[in-house]
């Protein structure tokens, strides 16, 4: 891995190393901030920025950092990002930042970016780090662009706020699907989207770790 | 430096750095932001005053729409305008034991309430009165609900409602944010013919024989707490530990432009 080309570092987590779809981290705002395309969209912004600069930081400094209290600094980083961008988003973007409430601070808890810290950051050269958290979030975002998209336009029928589907509640044909607008929906579709990613990559696909014997005849059991 | 670097003294030179460049940041984004966000805070609440008041349309000159919406301050005993700072905030005043005081009984739930609270009036170009707009809030289901109700110039009619803070289920409970059930509230009388509180959410749909359907409001299906909670805290505020008062003396056509 020390060796890795930059491309590699910045394309493998879209699709060969997705952090959602392999790694299963970072669920947990997958489901709560996908509801409409334009949270998901500055969602992933602020986790790109986030992720591109805690790996490159922590990176900087870490031939300096103790190994016993590396994770707090990683944090104390990390949070400081984080509660950058909250402070942005409230100067800025207030509309939207009261639509992600407190799920932007929550970009503190995502395993992905304290993940790719500790496991790359910590081991690769300044730039390495910050090619390596840029795909991250990029795979991130994929993931959560598709999930977004498909909640927004099924639930609504609207996508990044534009009519697609005509609802009935306005006269139209489509009836909204409530569902999707419910965090469930987003588990159906991150599910889905695996799915989708290992029938076109089969190495994916995970080792079962144990086997269901068939069942002994109970003439034997005894 | 691979030897030092787990010394005590390396930790501990390294954790402070770390914390102060980290709080340097921060400090510096939240004190250089600072401006920005309490703007758009009040921007955002002067779009919900003008939602409430039917008076908003997206891309307006809100400083131009808010030079016609005066900002008065109104004592709950009396029913009488006070002047007060115009940083008076009437949230702040209602933790603080000395300007306000425990509701009793506290149907809306906001355990306290300041002595002194703020209404909006918006005026014509005329110079008439145009719109009443009282702040409201009150308890839902999981959260306090924050709103304006919005009144005709006779103190009688509700000209709109709405909320701009609340955290009530997303569809069920939420969809008092809903335009089309906003719109119900419309043309509705906060009082009877005795003087009485009268208007009145009631669960489900208003039936079609009733006569005193002009005080009735449907209630959400789906969402019976959230809605019996907005149906307290309008009786709330427009009673008589609210704005009721003041209320009845703007509706007193010879003693309505008293400003003392």
């Amino acid at each position: 891995m020390a060796a890795a080309k930059a491309t590699e570092v910045l394309f493998q987590p879209i699709f060969n190393n997705n952090p959602i779809a392999l790694q299963i981290l970072g669920i947990c705002s997958a489901l709560a901030i996908t509801t409409t395309l334009q949270t998901t969209i500055t969602m992933c912004l602020a986790v790109i920025f986030v992720l591109t600069c805690s790996n490159f930081f922590v990176s900087l400094i870490r031939t300096h950092i103790p190994t016993n209290v590396r994770i707090i600094v990683q944090m104390t980083i990390i949070t400081s990002l984080v509660i950058l961008v909250d402070q942005v988003l409230q100067a800025y973007a207030y509309e939207i930042s009261r639509q992600l409430s407190v799920f932007v601070g929550l970009i503190i808890t995502n395993c992905i970016i304290l993940g790719r810290a500790e496991a790359f950051a910590m081991n690769n050269s300044p730039g390495m780090a910050a090619a390596d958290g840029f795909g991250n979030a990029l795979g991130y975002s994929v993931v959560l662009l598709f999930v977004g998209a498909s909640r927004e336009l099924l639930g609504s029928g609207t996508l990044a706020g534009a009519e697609i589907l005509h609802p009935v509640a306005e006269g139209g044909w489509y009836a909204p699907n409530g569902l999707m607008l419910l965090p469930p929906a987003a588990f159906f579709l991150i599910g889905a989207f695996i799915w989708l990613l290992r029938a076109w990559k089969p190495d994916q696909v995970e080792e079962p770790q144990f086997r269901i014997a068939p069942n002994s005849r109970s003439v034997e059991a005894f | 430096m691979a030897g030092n670097r787990d010394s005590i003294a390396n930790t501990i030179r390294v954790s402070f750095l770390v914390c102060l460049v980290c709080a340097v940041v921060v400090s510096t984004a939240s004190v250089g932001l600072r401006e920005a966000q309490h703007e758009n805070q009040m921007q955002y609440r002067q779009i919900n005053i003008l939602r409430a008041a039917g008076l908003y349309e997206p891309g307006m000159d809100l400083r131009e729409a808010f030079e016609r919406i005066e900002r008065r301050f109104v004592e709950f005993g009396t029913g009488r305008y006070v002047d007060m700072p115009t940083d008076y905030d009437p949230m702040r005043a209602a933790r603080d034991p000395a300007r306000s005081r425990a509701v009793t009984p506290d149907p809306a739930g906001i355990r306290r309430q300041p002595h002194v609270g703020e209404v909006y009036l918006a005026w014509s170009e005329a110079g008439e009165l145009e719109r009443i707009i009282l702040p409201v809030h009150g308890y839902g289901l999981w959260s306090t609900m924050y709103g304006f109700l919005a009144l005709e110039p006779d103190a009688n009619t509700v000209a709109g409602i709405g909320f701009f803070e609340h955290g009530e289920t997303p569809g069920l409970g939420g969809e008092i944010d809903n335009p089309r059930w906003q719109a119900v509230w419309e043309g509705k009388r906060l009082l009877d013919d005795d003087g009485a509180v009268a208007i009145r959410v009631i669960k489900g749909a208003v039936p079609d024989g009733a006569t005193n359907r002009e005080h009735l409001i449907d209630g959400l299906s789906g969402a019976t707490i959230t809605t019996e909670g907005v149906n307290r805290l309008v009786r709330f505020w427009v009673g008589d530990q609210g704005y009721g008062p003041y209320l009845e003396r703007l509706r007193d056509p010879y003693r309505g432009n008293d400003t003392t």
